[in-house]
This record gives structure tokens, C-alpha cells and sequence, in this order.
């Protein structure tokens, strides 16, 4: 393989160290109008008059929206339908949006928007996630504010338990994690004089957008046009999110035939858009005194906020994820997202396993501690290989490389064996698997495009449907055109994602684009080898099948024979007008999951990592500093492996960002307390640990060259990797993230009293 | 009043209050929108620009504070077509994810190494702490402004 697997240069790295402006506050257009947001400043209340004129009356105020002036539907749909557009009779969160106001600056409009005012009749909110769930009085979704239940059923878990030897129960919390994508949300939505309006933003689902618009502006699809501009970072955080801005432009961009620019201002993004889903769990765990699990029993309950928005979604891969990567054959999972009177959270990088995971890690190494094991041991003794079954009853047949992912990082780190010293160093090791794409949750969207034209002068342009987010797909992708086609990479161009040219690809999320946009890639790519195989075998005299593309070149399979450079194959099949276009369609293997056992193959495939922490912890006052990191990851394929490198390192600060600082939360009355960088604390280039990254490659047959996608999981270990290694280093157990000093300092404390009688 | 300044070593009058942000005069007046916005409160860095020299946040400056002072910003660092040794290190290591605070985080490499030719780790994290990135966890960034630290020491060398 000439271009797949090689370390090539980011194809944009180059606009990007130059400053070119191709994110979306960089776009100007004639005429254009500057949008701002009204929303609710409390969480939850009756709205009873929305009042604009002292907004109008403001010099340079051009107009003010209401839910009275959409035109179709006010309703943002995403898996249901229940969040409005903007807020007709109830508001149940701080931050939600209420009014869209007009002005010929952005200043202007924000000044604006402070002087729209709304009468509102305060109601109590719930913003306590174990509360709202079966409250007695108020209702924010059904009757028992459960967005949705899901379970899984395997073996029998009590009589599993009584013949355990040890058994571990704990109760976890985690709380929100921001994304604090560098480049706040931002849309701009252009009327066109056809009765078309085009929206150009920072997104990860364009066809997301589409919906949303054609739903509120009451649309046909062919008449929404969506492209995807630069996009300074998302995680899971521009999934749904753009949706909603998206409608806020189009609405008075439709209304005022104007282009209308929307960029969310720092904490109105932070107070305002989704986040990490907080999390309760009690888990309960036993295992043999040989160091078998034997049966796992969870309760998961998460918050989702005022609506649903991706919840569903993010439960399932919670739920499927919530024994770890291990063999067990008796589980009992029961997972809930509830209502609250809360921001609605989403997608983050890892959806709903990081959470889990959390536990269930710190879990594995409590087994260990009691059964006198070591960490790693007790893992190997129970980790998922070729051959196992899963907790939901899927059977692993290959690229499952979990065991190699551990010896790896055993191996880099010479983790000591030895005696314990006492000097506040501990490492701390975590297993995790990624179930890899949508899975049976989402299958409906598991199917993708592409196009591919091969022009007469032999440059080559491709279009997907899925996003380039920082994660590297136009690079991967197009190092995956240049080896189908075998043109230089440097002719190959991505043409930004635009719902126009191919048709609807599902969203950029579950690291999907590199399986999915490479296989459709792959697929158009061979009708094109087709025509391009034809020509040169009508030119050489040689069967196709006896023609290979290596290089550059067509040449005989067997060793000697005349061949053909492409760009003359090329050129061959222009003169003759031989069509050299090609669309590409791929489609995921089935997946399956019953929701009564929670039991089928609920992911194509996974991904696996282990990750090993090294920390110090300081007695006194309880600071941890992360000293080095290990991870090791099962890709199937590295593409390329400089941008899985810096999948796995930017994964891992965030993780750590997770584990350590990242700790927003909400006032008595819902509202966030500390939505700015000044007071949620995400690691800086001076929290960053040395980072060594290490890739495992067990081929998955059904992905490009092998290759399946992991972009969510280094982040998903980092958490209890960290928290198995303070308790290594100073003889406590956190149990609530972060792992903030006051917390270690104050368990510190309290196990001075009761002596610790562990290790 | 007449503010008098130079912007990527061209000499610059523009008409103003005072009152503006210089990072709204960079973008919106003299159209350099490779000046990023990420905040607006000086806590991310993505608006870093060199003010005679030294990394500062054009989001918290304001038109009068510049009068008679010297901008770079990231579209002044490369000469013509030919990139900055800091701009073609970050590319050359992957040091370029989502890119939105790739400008700032140049722009204070490159300060940086002006200042200290061979830094350590150390004197990076704390050069670089004030320009916040989400996606690349900082490493290839380190490694980038070593890169960039060699090849402008091996310049240098060269045209003694």
C-alpha cells in the first residue's frame, strides 16, 4: 500500500497555520444581519408575555422572532420530538431559547436581546436527577420522567452472587463535562432569490440541519441546502446542537430575505448547549476467589435535561458498555435518562460509556485489591478474546485485540512489581472496548455516500456526507481515494460536505466516518478502477483480470508485460468520453438488540484500549499530578498514524480533564455556575503529561483496509485509569469525579481515623 | 480620533473611537480574520496577536492602547508565500487538528522561540498555558515548537 497507513501531512494543515478564514465568523455577505438569542433566565416557568418593543426601538434593531412567526413546525427533531424551536408556553431550563432578535451589528443585536422582556410565572424546577425520576407531582416527560429504560438480562445474577467470593458494591457520581470546543457554536443561513436557502455553519451532521430547517420553515428537502464550513472542534457537541441554531438563522434570513449570521457568545455557549450527561450509578460486583467475573449487576441513571434530544442514543451505548470489556455471564443492567429541569445534554465523546466506565474499572481493581491480584492479572483472567460472547450475547469472531492493547502497555511502561513504596507514586490501569459506530440503536442511519470525479487533467474531487471536525477524516479519506485509484495524493481534493451532492449519510459521529465515507469511498472508487482497468486492458492487450492499479500505474499481475501510466488511462478515457464518475454507497452489516433482554449483536464491531496512569499524589494537599500516560489502542488499520496519535493524546488530556478539573455544575435554582474558562478549568499545554501512544492493528474485514474507528475511546478510560492510580499512590478511593484535591484531602483525612487495612 | 499603528510591517491609519477591540479592527476593518474569537474575555488565547514582539489577547485590547505600536498577526508571520519555521512545524507534526487555535498558539511558539532559541518543556507549558487547544492534548505542539527551534537554529547557523 503506496499512501494507506503512511504518516502524510493533514491535507488543511496548511490554511490552518496560515490563518486562512474558512470558519464561519470569518464568511461575510452582502446585506448580512447579525442574530441573538432570548432565553429564559430561570429554569422553569410559565411564559405569559413576551414584550419586543423597547428592542425595536433600539437604533440598528431590525426585527424580533417569535414562536409566532414560524412557519412550519416548532419542533427541533432529533430522536423525538419533543423540543420546541423556540418556547411557546412553558420554559424548563436556563438558557433556552425564547426569541430570535434582528440588528445590523452583532453588538446591536445582543443589546437588543437584553431589552426583549418576558413575563414569566416561576414554577419549582427539578433539578435533581434521582428525584425527578417517579416524581409525584411534576411531569416534564410521560409520567415518570424517564426519557427511556433499557436493560439488559443475562444469566441469573442472584444465584450468581451467592456463590461469589467477594463481592464489591459502590455507588458513583459524575458530573457535567463541557466541550469547550475552541470555536463556539456559529451559522449563517443565506435566502436565495430561487426560493432556496443555503446554511453554511460549524456542524457535525449536515443532514441533521436539513431536517431541523425543513421542519420549522415548513420546506422540502431539495429546497434546504446545508454545507458544512470549517469547524473549530465539536466531540459531540455540534451534533445536535447546530440543528437549533441553524432554525435561528433560517427563520429571519426566510422572513427578512436577508443573510443572517448567528455566533454563539462564550457563555451563552456554555450555559446553553449540550454537555456530558451527569451521572448516578450503583454497581455491584462479584468474582470467584480465582478470579472469575461472575455477575455484574448496574443501575445507571443519567440526566438528559428539559428534552430528550440524543438521549435514547446515549443510554444504549452506555448500557451495552457497562460491564467492561469482559466476559460475564450473568448481568442485570437497568439504565435510565430522566428529565430535569437542566440544560439538555448530548453527545460527548464516548456517549454514556465514560461514565459507566468509570465505575465499572474501579470496580475491576477493588476485585483485584481484595483478591489479593494484581490490577492487570485479574483483567487478563477476564478480558474478552476471538471466540468469546459479550455481555448482550454477541459473539466475537476477529479483530479483537484487547489482550494485545494490555501486554503493549505493560510492556512500554516496566509498571514495577515489586514492593510498594511509600512515596505517593501509584499507576493506575484501565481496559475498555468501544462498540464502533451506530449499532442497533441507530441502524435506520447506518448507510453513507460518496461521489468521486476523476477530471481530464487527472486531479480527483470526492464528496461525503460526514464532517471534517479536527479528527483528520479529509486526510484519511483521501489517502484512502489515492490508494483506490492510485493518483497521487496531492491530486486528490475533498469538497466541503454539502447535502447537495450526495444523499443523506447519517451524522459524523461513533468514529464512523472513517468505515463508513471510507467504504462508500472504496465502493465508487472501483466502478471508476472499472472503466480506468477496461481502457488499459483494451490499450495493452491484457484481460482485466489480469491487470492490477500499484503506484501510479496499470500493470500486469505477472511480473513482465507492457503497462500504463494512469493519467494516460485517464486521458485514454476522456478521448473516448468514458464516464469517469462514480457514486458510492455503503451500507453497515445488520446489528440487533432486543429491548425486553437487552441480548444481539448490538455493534458491528469494537475497538480496544488499555490505559495505564502514572501519578503523584501530594499528602498535604491532596493535588495529583499526572506524571506519564500509557495507551494502547486496537485500530484495526491506522490509516494514518500520526493522526491516530493525535487521537489518543487529545483524547487523553480531555479525559484527564474529566477525571481531574472539569466540574460545572448548577446553583439551587438551575443555573450553571461557572460558564467561562476562567472557572472551568480544562487542561492547559501545562497540565499536559508526557503521552505515549501505541497502536495495535487486528485488521476488521468489513472496514477499509482494514481499519475500524476509535476516535471516542481514548478518552474513555482516562477517568478510572486515574482514579485506580490515586488510590495506588495514597491508599484512597474516589468514587465522584473530578478527583479534586479537597476530595483526596478529606478521604485522607477520614481513613487516618479508620486505618486502612488494604495493601 | 486618527489611530496611527503598523499591522504586519505596513504602516495603517484607520478612523476610530478608541473605544473598539483591536481584534474587531483586525477582522472587521482591515478584513485579517485569521485572528480568532474564542471567548472574548482573555481566557483562551485564541486571538493571541504580537504587540511589538510579545503575545497579547486582542480581544482585551482596546483601539487607543495600540497607537504608534507594532502588530503581527498570523497573516504578517509568513513572508509571501514562504511560512514561518513555527507555521511549517506545526503542519509537519500534526500539530494542526480543528486549526481554531492554531493561529494564537503559533503566534506564541513563535514569540517564544525569539525569546528562548532551544526552550525547555518546561519553558513551553508555561509559553504556551495562556493558549487553550481541546483537540491535540499539546504533545505534537511540543514537539512542533522543538522542530521549528532546530531548523531556525540550523538557519541561523547557516548564514553566519
Amino acid at each position: 500500500m503506496a499512501v494507506v497507513g503512511r504518516r502524510v501531512r493533514r491535507v488543511e494543515s496548511l490554511d490552518r497555520v496560515k490563518g486562512v478564514g474558512s470558519f464561519t465568523d470569518d464568511l461575510t455577505y452582502a446585506g448580512m444581519l447579525h442574530a441573538a438569542v432570548v432565553r429564559s433566565p430561570v429554569a422553569r416557568a410559565r411564559i405569559k408575555h413576551i414584550e419586543t418593543g423597547r428592542a425595536l426601538r433600539r437604533a440598528g434593531a431590525e426585527a424580533v422572532f417569535t414562536f409566532q412567526d414560524i412557519p412550519g413546525r416548532n419542533v427541533v427533531p432529533i430522536i423525538l420530538e419533543d423540543q420546541p424551536f423556540l418556547a411557546e408556553e412553558y420554559v424548563n431550563y436556563v438558557g433556552e431559547p425564547i426569541a430570535v432578535v434582528l440588528a445590523s451589528e452583532r453588538e446591536t443585536a445582543r443589546a437588543a436581546a437584553k431589552e426583549v422582556s418576558v413575563r414569566l410565572e416561576e414554577l419549582p424546577p427539578i433539578l435533581d436527577l434521582l428525584k425527578a425520576r417517579r416524581h409525584p407531582r411534576v411531569h416534564l416527560f410521560g409520567e415518570d420522567n424517564v426519557f427511556k429504560h433499557l436493560r439488559i438480562r443475562r444469566g441469573d445474577t442472584a444465584a450468581a452472587f451467592s456463590s461469589c467470593d467477594v463481592i464489591v458494591e459502590n455507588e458513583y457520581r459524575t458530573p457535567y463535562q463541557e466541550h469547550a470546543y475552541i470555536e463556539p457554536e456559529a451559522m449563517i443561513a443565506i435566502p436565495h432569490p430561487d426560493g432556496t436557502i443555503e446554511i453554511r455553519g460549524s456542524m457535525q451532521c449536515p443532514f441533521y440541519v436539513r431536517k431541523a430547517v425543513t421542519s420549522v420553515l415548513g420546506l422540502p428537502e431539495s429546497r434546504v441546502w446545508v454545507v458544512q464550513a470549517a469547524t473549530g472542534g465539536a466531540f459531540g457537541g455540534k451534533e445536535d446542537v447546530p440543528s437549533l441554531l441553524a432554525c435561528q438563522v433560517a427563520l429571519p434570513a426566510w422572513k427578512l430575505k436577508k443573510p443572517v449570521k448567528l455566533v454563539y457568545d462564550r457563555t451563552e455557549d456554555m450555559v446553553s448547549t449540550s454537555k456530558r450527561h451527569p451521572s448516578w450509578v450503583r454497581y455491584k460486583s462479584g468474582a470467584t476467589r480465582d478470579g472469575v467475573l461472575k455477575a455484574v449487576e448496574v443501575e445507571y441513571v443519567i440526566d438528559g435535561g428539559a428534552y430528550s434530544t440524543l438521549s435514547p442514543a446515549v443510554l444504549y451505548r452506555g448500557t451495552v458498555h457497562a460491564a467492561g470489556p469482559y466476559r460475564c455471564d450473568n448481568v442485570k443492567v437497568d439504565s435510565y435518562v430522566v428529565a430535569t429541569n437542566r440544560v439538555p445534554t448530548g453527545a460527548f465523546r464516548g456517549f454514556g460509556s465514560p461514565q459507566i466506565l468509570f465505575a465499572a474499572e474501579s470496580q475491576m481493581d477493588q476485585l483485584a485489591e481484595r483478591l489479593g491480584l494484581h490490577p492487570a492479572e485479574l483483567r487478563r483472567r477476564n478480558l474478552l478474546r476471538a471466540g468469546d460472547t459479550t455481555i448482550t450475547g454477541q459473539k466475537l469472531t476477529v479483530s479483537v485485540g484487547l489482550e494485545e492493547t494490555l501486554d503493549r502497555v505493560l510492556e512500554a511502561s516496566g509498571w514495577p512489581t515489586g514492593q510498594k513504596r511509600d512515596d505517593g507514586v501509584g499507576y493506575g490501569l484501565s481496559t475498555v472496548f468501544y462498540g464502533v459506530g451506530l449499532g442497533a440503536a441507530g441502524k435506520h442511519l447506518a448507510r453513507t455516500g460518496a461521489r468521486v470525479i476523476v477530471h481530464a487533467d487527472g486531479s480527483v474531487t470526492f464528496s461525503v456526507g460526514t464532517t471534517e471536525l479536527g479528527q483528520g477524516m479529509t486526510t484519511v479519506l483521501s489517502q484512502i481515494v489515492s490508494e483506490e485509484l492510485g493518483t497521487p495524493l496531492e491530486c486528490v481534493q475533498m469538497i466541503a460536505p454539502d447535502t447537495s451532492r450526495v444523499p443523506d449519510s447519517g451524522p459524523t459521529v461513533a468514529s464512523r466516518s472513517t468505515t463508513m465515507s471510507g467504504n462508500a469511498l472504496k465502493d465508487a472508487c472501483g466502478k471508476i478502477r472499472d472503466v480506468l482497468l477496461a481502457e488499459a486492458s483494451r490499450a495493452l492487450r491484457i484481460p482485466v483480470s489480469d491487470l492490477r492499479i500499484v503506484e501510479g500505474a496499470i500493470v500486469p499481475a505477472k511480473e513482465e508485460g507492457p503497462s500504463m501510466p494512469i493519467d494516460e488511462a485517464i486521458k485514454s478515457c476522456t478521448t473516448a468520453r468514458l464516464p469517469l464518475s462514480a457514486e458510492g454507497w455503503h451500507v453497515s452489516t445488520s446489528t440487533s438488540w432486543d429491548d425486553r433482554t437487552g441480548q444481539g449483536d448490538a455493534y458491528v464491531t469494537y475497538a480496544w484500549a488499555t490505559n495505564l496512569a502514572k501519578v503523584r499524589v501530594d499528602r498535604e494537599t491532596g493535588e495529583v499530578t499526572v506524571l506519564k500516560m500509557w495507551a494502547a489502542h486496537d485500530v484495526g488499520k491506522a490509516v494514518n498514524p500520526t493522526l491516530a496519535e493525535g487521537q489518543i493524546e487529545g483524547g487523553i488530556l480531555q479525559g484527564l480533564g474529566f477525571a481531574l478539573t472539569e466540574n460545572m455544575f448548577t446553583d439551587e435554582r438551575g443555573v450553571i455556575v461557572n460558564p467561562d474558562f476562567s472557572t472551568y478549568i480544562i487542561p492547559t499545554a501545562a497540565d499536559s503529561p508526557e503521552i505515549v501512544s501505541l497502536l495495535v492493528e487486528h485488521p476488521y474485514p468489513d472496514g477499509p483496509h482494514g481499519a475500524k474507528g476509535f476516535g471516542e475511546q481514548p478518552l474513555m478510560g482516562v477517568a478510572p485509569a486515574v482514579a485506580n492510580a490515586v488510590r495506588d499512590a495514597v491508599g484512597v478511593r474516589i468514587t465522584e469525579l473530578p478527583i479534586t484535591p479537597e476530595k483526596i484531602w478529606n478521604a485522607l483525612r477520614s481513613s487516618r481515623r479508620v486505618p486502612v487495612t488494604q495493601r | 480620533m486618527k489611530l496611527k499603528f503598523t499591522v504586519n510591517r505596513r504602516a495603517t491609519t484607520l478612523e476610530v473611537t478608541g473605544a473598539e477591540r483591536v481584534i474587531d479592527l483586525l477582522r472587521e476593518r482591515l478584513g485579517l480574520v485569521g485572528t480568532k474569537e474564542g471567548c472574548g474575555k482573555g481566557e483562551c488565547g485564541a486571538c493571541t496577536v504580537l504587540l511589538d514582539g510579545s503575545p497579547v489577547c486582542s480581544c482585551l485590547l482596546l483601539s487607543s492602547q495600540v497607537a504608534g505600536r507594532e502588530i503581527t498577526t498570523i497573516e504578517g508571520l509568513s513572508e509571501g508565500e514562504s511560512l514561518h519555521p513555527v507555521q511549517a512545524a506545526f503542519a509537519e507534526t500534526g500539530a494542526v487538528q480543528c486549526g481554531f487555535c492554531t493561529p494564537g498558539l503559533v503566534l506564541s511558539s513563535a514569540a517564544l522561540l525569539a525569546d528562548i532559541p532551544a526552550p525547555s518543556r518546561e519553558q513551553m507549558k508555561r509559553a504556551l498555558a495562556g493558549n487553550l487547544c481541546r483537540c491535540t492534548g499539546y504533545q505534537k505542539i511540543f514537539e512542533a515548537v522543538e522542530l521549528a527551534s532546530r531548523n531556525m537554529r540550523r538557519e541561523k547557523r547557516r548564514r553566519r
